[in-house]
């Protein structure tokens, strides 16, 4: 199928195959005596998630090997991070996983923290981990919506982006943005909570509820949704850590790691909750295990808006930062899994490195090993249950 | 030279009114395509909690014109690698296949623009078949690789479930016993009873079928927007790519069309023959009352005077169409004398009030389920029609023509043809579902195997 | 009078894209002709008030055949095809062959010429009103005269169909 017109028609398909992801010189045969096929998905697809580019060689439509190219949405924001003092970063890794900016907020402000030897107030503590785990259900929403829209499922998403809409007013109300929220402070919290927080965020648990039987209804049994998502891009328990996967994509292998719950941080420790974990290791599972854990986020959210301690918000810090020289490593359950901040101190109001581990970028590793032998169908289903954020994969 | 002439007026004398309804449905099918995509966009905007188009017009009601405009005026754009020729073809292929099959198609008794042809349905499922070129012709000719693979898919989809809805319409066709439209509708006026019910492992098969012959989702594969971009129509834009759009529409309302008069009983309101439901003659002008009336009431929550204006244009035209429905079933009962005169009158108002009401049900019915359901994967796809709705089509037809032959001994008529009928088509669920079932057992013990080749079904 | 230009019309397409199938070198644009070829001949058949072969025609032919023509070229690489020398090693072969074909087709004319009723059989046409709708005709010439060789074509199908099974079977 790769040569269909005479001359230089193909130039720019030829020119592709030759580049890379071929790794044996000879051509293989297929069927029909066809060559082999490279498509080139991305970066402008609808259901690459951004700027993803993939470089897939099919036989027919069934994917003998693959290669993603990231780097289309690379801004350096470590490289930044180096020019700017501990504060005026903090708004830069709201950048990163766009559709989880708290989460991204939280990890960079209690790494500094740790930095400087100082603990955020209970009060913040509580009001972070209220907003994270918000954060956590809009981002597994805005994951699910997408998921199932590149499977076929138009619906969901608007169900989704229904929900998600109420969880941006909560954040909106709280520091007047939506998406790039920048909501905590190194310290603790730069805003009081507005009056009507806990019942905002209670009435919006109490609906999500039975909003989550209504994303259920739709796909969880559904024969298509089954057959589309069942067996595809197993990844077992070895292989994922192997591949250092981390969140929903190691816990659907059946690796109980949570660092919630293994190295607890901002007020986790006091809160009851479940750890999903799946059996398969495929798309559904982790779809299963995104599903509870939206449940098991709502449920965090009640326990700490019955009582959420008063007292100051910011410890005392001061305006200027200056940690001591030294270095840290703080990371957190973000919505894709673990995301740290490596950061090292000269003693100098600017951070001497700041290395991020983005949890996307680990996890689409595995990209290669879910797609081989799949279909093209697949790939799209595959890419989605990864749920990466391009800005935090190029970061 | 007056052999020539004298034959040109022969054949204007006989020919006028097909020539006239044909211009006239290539001029009209577009407007009425673009407010069918709008009903879908309200639709599904209604099953997706929000409102849809609202800018263009009152409720965005002209947002078909304004759309239509933009493809029009839109820049064409031919690639450069592409076959210029056959990518110029394609389009006008599908649309023309489309626009020919509709000439077979009987909106009333009085209404079809190839009138009486004795292979009708062949003609429009033949017919609207060849469309399918446009759709291959179109992703080679893109020298695009997305184009290439919706196009393979298309072709080895519409391969696999012309089969299926073809042996559906056999087993339709077993009750007609014509293949000449008008005929099969008698037909059904005639057993008082549509085919639907009497074959409806048939038409669950045809609706199934022809969902994926129009490629809608779930089996809108190869133009899968997620997976292909657009599949065949990747390369195509502006005023080529409204024709494919024009010609999916097109034969998503021929196979609505063909599925109402083989299996919904046509323009025949329901039961027909049931006198003491002759009541149901007046549920047309009724309903259009209604929805005239509850455009009024909605008059004053409009929030511009324009809107309330339209609104009430709205209920204007819908009291019209009551009064037409209602002229043809009140003027019986008011004076018993007329009752024969005013019998075509209501034959083809009602009959195309029914015709349209079915088809507008059945398309409503396609796109329910685009909104609802995920979409199939090829080899799914190939699974579902080569393992399930081939063996069952076609063992449909063999316990049908069986449960046909016990009627016409046991002399069954109309609606106790069902005693044959509905356990035939039982027995005919329950052998493909043990096929089905035989296959995933025995498909489990190769799993693992060697990966099956989804093209070759 | 109408008829005639119907029929040369179509004879006319059929012939001239029959011609281009052969001689174009892009394999898709033949079957593109071949297609044209095949309809105009159900226009012949139209014309002929056979409505049930036009449609068989267009149906089996247009719809089936061709289809999985095309998607077979599709798949296969053209590349090669191409850049061939058409009509390579049968070019006298076919030549002979043509020449005896159209020496027959020339002596049938010849011959109803001088002998009528031993060469072409010239068929009163009937009205058209007046012909029994033709897929009837059709089914009960097929189910009663030529039942024998219906089913045996059938047999020969099912034993076809079985055949390509097991092949693809035993490729996977």
């Amino acid at each position: 199928m790769g040569e269909r017109k005479p001359g230089d028609r193909e130039r720019a398909i030829t020119s592709v195959a030759k580049t890379s992801i071929t790794d044996s010189g000879e051509k293989q045969h297929t069927l029909l005596g066809a060559d082999e096929l490279i498509l080139n998905m991305g970066p402008q697809h609808p259901s690459t998630h951004g700027v993803l580019r993939v470089k897939l060689k099919l036989d027919g439509e069934r994917v003998i090997g693959s290669e993603c190219m990231i780097g289309y949405l690379h801004r350096g924001v470590e490289k930044i991070a180096e020019h700017r003092t501990y504060q005026q970063f903090a708004p830069y890794v709201d950048r990163m996983d766009y559709v989880a900016a708290v989460s991204n907020g939280l990890g960079y402000c209690e790494a500094i923290e740790k930095l400087l030897l100082v603990e955020a107030p209970v009060r913040a503590r509580v009001i972070r981990t209220i907003l994270t785990e918000l954060q956590r259900i809009a981002s597994h929403l805005l994951w699910l919506g997408t998921h199932a829209l590149d499977i076929g499922a138009l619906t969901p998403l608007f169900y989704c982006f229904r929900e998600r809409e109420e969880i941006l007013k909560i954040f909106e109300k709280y520091c007047g943005a939506r998406l790039t929220t920048h909501a905590f402070r190194i310290g603790g919290l730069q805003y009081e909570a507005y009056d009507t927080l806990e019942k905002d965020v209670e009435r919006f648990c109490k609906n999500f509820e039975s909003r989550i039987v209504e994303y259920e209804d739709l796909l969880t049994q559904n024969r298509i949704w089954l057959g589309r998502t069942k067996g595809v891009g197993i990844l077992t328990s070895a292989e994922a850590i192997a591949f250092g996967a981390t969140g929903p994509v190691l816990r659907a292998s059946g690796v109980k790691w949570d660092i919630r719950k293994a190295m607890p941080y901002a007020a986790y420790d006091q809160y009851k909750f479940e750890i999903p974990v799946g059996t398969a290791g495929d798309t559904y599972d982790r779809y299963l295990v995104r599903m509870e854990e939206m449940r098991q986020s709502r449920l965090i959210c009640l326990q700490a808006i019955e009582n959420i301690p008063s007292g100051p918000i910011l410890a005392k810090v001061g305006k200027v930062l200056k940690p001591p020289p030294g270095e840290v490593y703080h990371s957190i359950e973000a919505p894709k899994g673990e995301l740290g901040y490596y950061v090292v101190s000269d003693g100098t109001v600017q951070p001497y490195r700041v290395r991020i581990r983005p949890p996307s970028f680990v996890n689409l590793q595995s990209f290669d090993r879910m797609v081989r032998g799949h279909l093209v169908a697949d790939v799209v289903a595959i890419i989605g249950t990864l749920d990466i954020v391009l800005g935090e994969v190029d970061r | 030279m007056q052999a020539v002439t004298q034959g040109t007026i022969e054949f204007l004398k006989l020919y006028w009114a097909p020539l006239l309804c044909g211009v006239v449905i290539v001029a009209f099918l577009p407007l009425i395509v673009g407010y069918v995509v709008l009903v879908e966009r309200k639709l599904m905007a209604d099953m997706q909690a929000r409102l849809g188009p609202m800018r263009v017009g009152p409720h965005g009601l002209l947002q078909p014109i304004a759309d239509a405009v933009k493809l029009l005026i839109k820049e064409d754009i031919i690639p450069e690698d592409a076959d210029k020729l056959v990518f110029w073809l394609a389009p006008v292929l599908s649309v023309g296949a489309a626009l020919l099959s509709l000439a077979g198609i009987a909106i009333g008794p009085a209404f079809q623009i190839a009138k009486d042809i004795n292979i009708g349905i062949l003609f429009v499922v033949g017919v609207s078949a060849m469309g399918i070129f446009g759709i291959v012709l179109g992703g080679w000719a893109s020298n695009s690789h997305y184009s290439l693979m919706g196009a393979l898919r298309s072709a080895a989809q519409l391969v696999s479930y012309e089969t299926a809805a073809g042996m559906a319409l056999v087993s339709g066709l077993l009750f007609a016993g014509t293949l000449n439209i008008t005929s099969i509708v008698e037909a059904q006026r005639q057993q008082g009873i549509w085919f639907g019910l009497l074959a409806p492992v048939a038409f669950f098969t045809y609706l199934v079928a022809s969902i994926a012959e129009t490629n809608r989702a779930p089996f809108d594969l190869p133009e899968a927007e997620s997976e292909l971009v657009a599949g065949y129509m990747t390369e195509f834009s502006g005023f080529r790519w409204s024709l494919y759009f024009l010609a999916e529409y097109t034969n998503m309302i021929v196979v609505a069309s063909v599925a109402t008069t083989l299996f919904l009983g046509g323009w025949l309101r329901p039961f027909p023959r049931t006198q003491w439901l002759n009541f149901l003659d007046f549920l047309p002008p009724l309903l259009m009352v209604a929805i005239g009336l509850y455009c009024l009431v909605r008059v004053p929550k409009q929030p511009a005077r324009v809107q309330q204006f339209f609104m009430v244009a709205v209920a204007g035209l819908c009291f019209f169409l009551a009064l037409v429905l209602a002229v043809p079933v009140l003027v019986p009962v008011v004076n018993p004398s007329l009752a024969a005169g005013v019998k075509p009158l209501y034959e083809g108002i009602h009959g195309s009030f029914w015709f349209l009401f079915k088809v507008s049900a059945y398309l409503y019915f396609f796109m329910w389920l685009r909104f609802t359901l995920p979409r199939y994967r090829f080899d799914q796809l190939m699974r579902l029609g080569w393992h399930f709705l081939i063996p069952l089509s076609i063992i449909n037809v063999l316990v049908i023509g069986i449960a046909m032959i016990v009627g016409t001994y046991l002399h069954l008529e109309g609606w106790w043809l069902l005693l044959a009928t509905l356990p035939a088509s039982i027995i005919a669920l329950l052998i493909a579902l043990f096929i089905l079932a035989a296959e995933q057992k025995s498909g489990q013990q190769q799993a693992g195997g060697a990966a099956s080749d989804s093209y070759a079904g | 009078m109408l008829d005639k230009v119907i029929f040369y019309f179509f004879a006319g397409i059929a012939v001239a894209s029959a011609v281009l199938t052969v001689t174009r070198r892009n394999a898709v644009h033949s079957a593109i002709f071949l297609i044209t070829a095949l309809l105009a001949t159900a226009g012949i058949f139209l014309q002929l008030r056979a409505e049930f072969l036009f449609i068989v025609q267009i149906i089996l032919y247009v719809g089936g055949i061709m289809v999985l023509f095309v998607f077979v070229i599709m798949l296969v690489n053209l590349d090669v095809a191409v850049r061939q020398i058409q009509f390579a090693r049968q070019k006298w072969v076919a030549l002979v062959i043509s020449l005896a074909l159209a020496a027959q087709v020339g002596l049938m004319f010849w011959s109803s010429g001088r002998m009528p009723g031993q060469g072409l059989p010239v068929l009163a046409a009937a009205p058209a009103d007046k012909l029994p709708p033709n897929s009837e005709e059709v089914a009960k010439s097929l189910f009663s005269s030529y039942l024998l060789p219906f089913e045996i074509a059938s047999v020969l199908l099912l034993v076809a169909m079985v055949g390509a099974v097991v092949m693809a079977k035993k490729r996977t």
